[in-house]
């Protein structure tokens, strides 16, 4: 017994003890609880694609990666304890795939200098990049979405809206409630009546909201939802047969487990999407080849494909693509948390880049600057066929509203800026 | 051998009375004492003040609050957690009405606040007791959470929702915001944690703390010995609601700086502090601390085998956790439903003895 404990005491020694020279992706995920259901996916996917990098290509530019996986369970009390373990490793940037958590983090990582990625969801004020120095949220933030969907029904009604009744159904917390303010102004421009439906956390009690809607009758409804609210939701709204195409969810509320148990009456369900749907690109051979049949996948290896998993795909192929802006920006390969800020504040994503990658229109085109920390805001349309069991484009990345979305962001960041005494990050 | 009590003689009714009458007891104590506060300082880190020793202080103070209530008053209460909110959200519109005071003040006032939400809420017990005052404080703890999520001038209109806490200094050393020392941090709750701990235990060892323990055994005799329930109960409730509002305000400003209201202080906050007295002990400062310990260092040091030393996947150690939270509450409550407490109280008896035990 003795034995065996210093086997394992030295074990763990040699398990905890930093391996020199690596680049460290901390994956603040969340494969427990209420939201789960998103989170195993987007963690399988970020993990998956640095585990494709390390195999293919040994790593980027000759750096092997690491990912340090910490589960959060989506709480903010965890995210602080795991950001705190996981920063004295090297971390070069954190994703924690929850707004709470953004919050949270947007001051202690800054003061770190550490950058976050927050790949649309966190604080969306933070795409002004003279402020939020650290943060990032390209390519499409929570305003961009809630202005992607108005345009989405724009269009559906020939570009007059005026006297519609839409409705938001929002997670009641600081996630749902952030696109508020930018339907409100679009409600002003557009003369659209907007009624506002909050779901307290975790979100699976949603009949008196359902029932409100049954009784208002609004032509659209907008959902901001994570986790089992999702599913809960598709449910409610087929329950009482609210017409599924003018139901649509932001690119949270958009993934097949969401509509899968409703059935076919999920059928024609909308989601805002900020990646390409399905596995139809050259790099999944290559994850095949390389992860999923070398038996390196992270968690069951059944994700791929997935909106969720494409997403963590996406996330973590921006990081890389930022590490090799840095890695030449600064010349060396083993770089810094800085340096991987600087990285990804010279980050261009271009068609070519894409396809180069063998992820050929999977994502927007966008591109960084000091100013703009939010990429262009180009958001998709997508919609879910039952019969076939998967989530169409039905129309391709579109800009957005920033008349309205700009003035927004310059005066929630302005207060932000005012409140904590922050210099400028641009000159 | 090493815990006795012969040659330790009393000559006033001072030391008689005092707090740790063994006189191992009291070194013992001051040991810890000067460990908190003049070595652990100084070797401290961001990791173990933000993982380890900072929710320990401050659900300390919230477990010592709880526990005057329920394991000394005997008012079951299940609204610590929107106690709590009421604690942060008032330190919150003090720190951003009035920049350029102390924290200390804006904690203490937060603490005050809250102890008169806390006796307004407590008026209901003058009339239900048990079960039924369980559920007005459960009221209270999703109306106050309702209340904040709901109002806007609480979280001065900002369009999330979120509480931030903004950079403030107590004698010019930063306590909130993100570029604060592990150090200063520390002794700041610290200094709390202290300051509670021995009002508290003062406060039980007197007149007061006697007539809630009166009220708690039976509260129909208690007012036939002339124990006024309206003034015991409502003064339970207010000290009780003072702790908890002041560590609703350290858990805010000071450990994470941002919160909203339904996840932070939602209806687990309060079962947690709950879990904290039972597993500690109820009518036990020591257990109050026992309990925090317990629960914030269990699923510290679970992660720390089973995911960095053994190499598990983390959802496994997630849920394993659970399991075991879950499985050695029911351990404590049949095999000890005293608590921790009264196992360290039996565990000093054998001491006393030890080891010549017959």
């Amino acid at each position: 017994m003795n034995c065996k404990l210093g086997t394992w005491a030295v074990a763990g020694l040699m398990a905890a003890s930093p391996v020199m020279a690596d680049l460290v992706f901390p994956s603040l995920s969340y494969r427990t609880g209420p939201y789960a259901a998103g989170g195993i996916p987007f963690a399988d996917g970020y993990a998956d694609y640095f585990t494709l990098l390390n195999e293919r290509d040994g790593g980027i530019g000759g750096v092997m990666t690491r990912v340090l996986e910490c589960e959060t369970g989506y709480n903010t009390e965890k995210g602080v304890e795991c950001y705190e373990s996981t920063k004295g490793e090297g971390a070069l940037v954190y994703q924690p795939l929850s707004t709470g958590i953004t919050y949270q983090l947007i001051p202690k990582a800054t003061a770190d200098d550490i950058p976050i990625h927050s790949m649309g969801y966190g604080r969306t004020s933070a795409a002004n990049g003279d402020v939020f120095s650290h943060v990032f949220n390209y390519p499409a933030n929570y305003w961009n979405g809630a202005s992607a969907a108005i345009n989405h029904i724009l269009d559906l009604n020939g570009g007059d809206i005026s006297g519609k009744k839409i409705a938001l159904v929002y997670h009641n917390s600081a996630y749902g409630k952030e696109p508020i303010r930018t339907l409100e102004k679009l409600s002003e421009k557009h003369g659209f009546e907007l009624s506002l439906l909050a779901v307290d956390h975790p979100g699976q009690e949603q009949k008196s909201q359902w029932l409100q809607i049954r009784r208002e009758k609004p032509d659209n409804v907008i959902m901001y939802g994570w986790g089992v609210m999702n599913q809960v939701a598709v449910q409610e709204a087929a329950n009482i047969r609210f017409p599924m195409e003018n139901f649509i969810g932001i690119w949270w509320s958009g993934a097949e487990i969401d509509v899968q148990p409703a059935g076919d009456k999920a059928n024609g369900y909308k989601a805002l999407a900020l990646t390409a749907v399905g596995d139809d690109f050259p790099l999944y051979d290559e994850l095949r080849q390389y992860v999923v049949d070398a038996g390196k996948a992270a968690g069951a290896g059944d994700q791929l494909g997935t909106v969720p998993y494409n997403r963590g795909i996406y996330a973590a192929m921006l990081a890389a693509e930022a590490v090799k802006v840095a890695q030449k920006m600064h010349g060396t390969d083993d770089i810094t948390s800085g340096q991987m800020r600087d990285g990804m504040e010279n980050l261009v994503i271009t068609e070519e880049l894409m396809t180069e990658l063998g992820l050929p229109n999977f994502g927007p085109t966008f591109s960084v600057s000091c100013q703009n920390h939010g990429g262009e805001g180009l958001v998709a349309v997508t919609q879910w066929d039952a019969a076939a069991g998967e989530f169409v484009t039905i129309s391709d990345f579109a800009p957005t509203d920033m008349d309205v979305i700009q003035p927004l962001i310059d005066e929630d960041s302005a207060a932000y800026k005012a409140e904590n005494n922050i210099e400028s990050n641009c000159n | 051998m090493f815990y006795r009590e012969a040659g330790d003689f009393s000559t006033t009714y001072p030391q008689d009375s005092q707090t740790f009458p063994i006189k191992f007891d009291r070194w013992r104590y001051y040991a810890v004492l000067f460990i908190a506060v003049v070595i652990i300082p100084f070797v401290i880190n961001d990791y173990w003040v933000n993982s380890i020793f900072m929710p320990f202080l401050i659900y300390a103070i919230a477990a010592i609050g709880l526990n005057i209530l329920v394991g000394y008053c005997g008012q079951v209460s299940l609204g610590t957690g929107g106690f709590m909110a009421v604690g942060a959200y008032a330190c919150y519109k003090l720190m951003t009405g009035f920049p350029e005071v102390s924290m200390f003040i804006h904690v203490l006032l937060a603490g005050g606040i809250t102890a008169m939400v806390g006796v307004l809420f407590g008026l209901p017990s003058l009339r239900i007791k048990g079960f039924y005052l369980a559920v007005a404080t459960l009221a209270a703890q999703f109306f106050l959470v309702w209340l904040f999520n709901k109002v806007s001038w609480f979280y001065n209109y900002s369009a999330s929702g979120q509480i931030n806490a903004p950079e403030r200094d107590t004698f010019g050393i930063l306590i909130t915001g993100p570029n604060t020392e592990a150090w200063a941090t520390y002794m700041f709750c610290l200094i709390f944690t202290i300051f509670s701990a021995v009002v508290a235990r003062n406060l039980t060892r007197g007149s007061v703390g006697r007539q809630w323990m009166a009220i708690r055994d039976m509260d129909i005799a208690a007012e036939i010995i002339g124990v006024n329930p309206l003034k015991a109960k409502l003064t339970a409730f207010a000290v009780s609601s003072f702790f908890v509002g002041i560590s609703g305000a350290l858990f805010f400003a000071v450990y994470l700086g941002a919160v909203e209201v339904g996840e932070a202080f939602g209806i687990t906050k309060s079962f947690l502090v709950l879990f904290m007295i039972i597993i500690g002990g109820l009518g036990s400062i020591f257990g109050s601390f026992a309990g925090a310990a317990f629960l914030v260092l269990l699923p510290v040091a679970l992660k720390v085998i089973g995911v960095d030393w053994l190499g598990w996947p983390t959802d496994i150690v997630a849920h394993l956790n659970l399991v075991i939270v879950g499985g050695l509450i029911v351990v404590f409550l049949i095999a000890e439903p005293h608590g921790l407490a009264q196992l360290w109280r039996v565990a000093k008896e054998k001491l006393r003895l030890w080891p010549f035990p017959h």
